[in-house]
């Protein structure tokens, strides 16, 4: 498919969004690359773990376990329990992906799934969930390279604010939903366990306990 | 610290699993159509995760809190896109709002 095409599928504003998120991906591509390998792991590492594993947090968490001490055991399973929500995007966008479950799933990112859910229409989802994912899988990759190969040029991205557009993002993308009663009350529930069970729990295991929130949801009844 | 072998196994167990969690409901969908009312369970499901991860990453890195300039700058990108502000518009509003923070303080 061209990019006209992809443009008029989209709709041109659709289309800029997506590339203005996986651009700032790729940036932190570059600092997850820099980090891992100043930290004194072999140079082809964050581009193998991009490839193979293509989850930003738990890539970063590994790296940051095994660079302070701790086990590769731990590592992998601090990094298990971070991705453990994709098991229930996974049903959400069944759908989605149908006819292509293994790109599909390789390609469920934080934000393929945002912007997915974000579009009504299922033809415009589908278009928009495998172009994000394409994007972000190839901008991640060229970043975790540059970044190993470059050194200690971007580490810092939280000086660029970064660690706060990506919330933004995904607040910007699930915010039309909240605007209905029947996903507002689960997802604010869900929130506030998962809030006050971060201090407590491993990291990815308070996200899971919002799910608790749907105890709140009425489906098959239009919102009031 | 870690040998090569260690980092090509961790690797291939964390991607595997990772991928495990990823293709189960797809591939779980190709021999059972879920009701209207569970695919509108999963997908209110998928938007409280996302809304979660959200405001645990504004305040939080894993158990420590994170720096307020963080949770400044989603506010301030949350508030925009809830005034229907263009998207990009709200990313670069948040990214602005915490880089400017960080600089005047530091």
């Amino acid at each position: 498919m061209d990019l006209r095409r992809l443009s008029e599928e989209l709709g041109p504003g659709l289309l800029r969004d997506i590339v203005l998120v996986c651009l700032a991906v790729g940036v932190v591509g570059v600092s997850y690359g820099a980090i891992t390998v100043s930290e004194g792991l072999p140079v082809w590492t964050p581009s193998y773990f991009s490839l193979v594993v293509l989850a930003g947090a738990s890539q970063f968490l590994f790296t940051g376990i095994v660079a302070a001490g701790g086990s590769p055991v731990a590592a992998v399973v601090a990094g298990l329990l971070v991705n453990a929500r994709h098991l229930p995007f996974g049903f959400a966008l069944a759908d989605t992906v149908r006819g292509r479950p293994l790109l599909g799933g390789y390609l469920m990112i934080d934000e393929s799934v945002a912007f997915a859910l974000a579009q009504r229409d299922p033809r415009v989802r589908r278009v928009a969930y495998f172009t994000c994912g394409l994007l972000l899988m190839l901008c991640w990759n060229v970043g975790s390279l540059l970044g190993a190969l470059a050194g200690t040029t971007i580490t810092d991205t939280d000086a660029l604010g970064l660690d706060a557009a990506f919330p933004a993002v995904l607040l910007a993308l699930v915010l039309p939903s909240l605007r209905t009663a029947g996903t507002r009350r689960p997802a604010l529930l869900g929130a506030a366990v998962a809030l006050a069970l971060t201090p407590f729990l491993p990291a990815g295991l308070p996200v899971l306990f919002a799910l608790a929130g749907l105890v709140l949801a009425r489906p098959g009844r239009e919102p009031a | 610290m870690i040998g090569t072998t260690a980092i090509l196994v961790s690797g291939a167990v964390l991607g595997l699993g990772t991928f495990g969690y990823r293709v189960a409901g797809p591939l779980l969908r190709t021999r059972f159509t879920p009701s209207p009312w569970t695919q509108e369970l999963m997908t209110t499901g998928a938007t409280v995760l996302l809304f979660a991860l959200v405001v645990t990453s504004a305040v939080a890195d894993g158990r420590e809190p994170a720096d307020l300039a963080r949770p400044a700058g989603v506010l301030v990108g949350g508030v925009l896109a809830w005034k229907r502000a263009p998207f990009v518009v709200v990313v670069l509003a948040a990214a602005g709002t915490a880089a400017l923070l960080r600089l005047l303080v530091r």
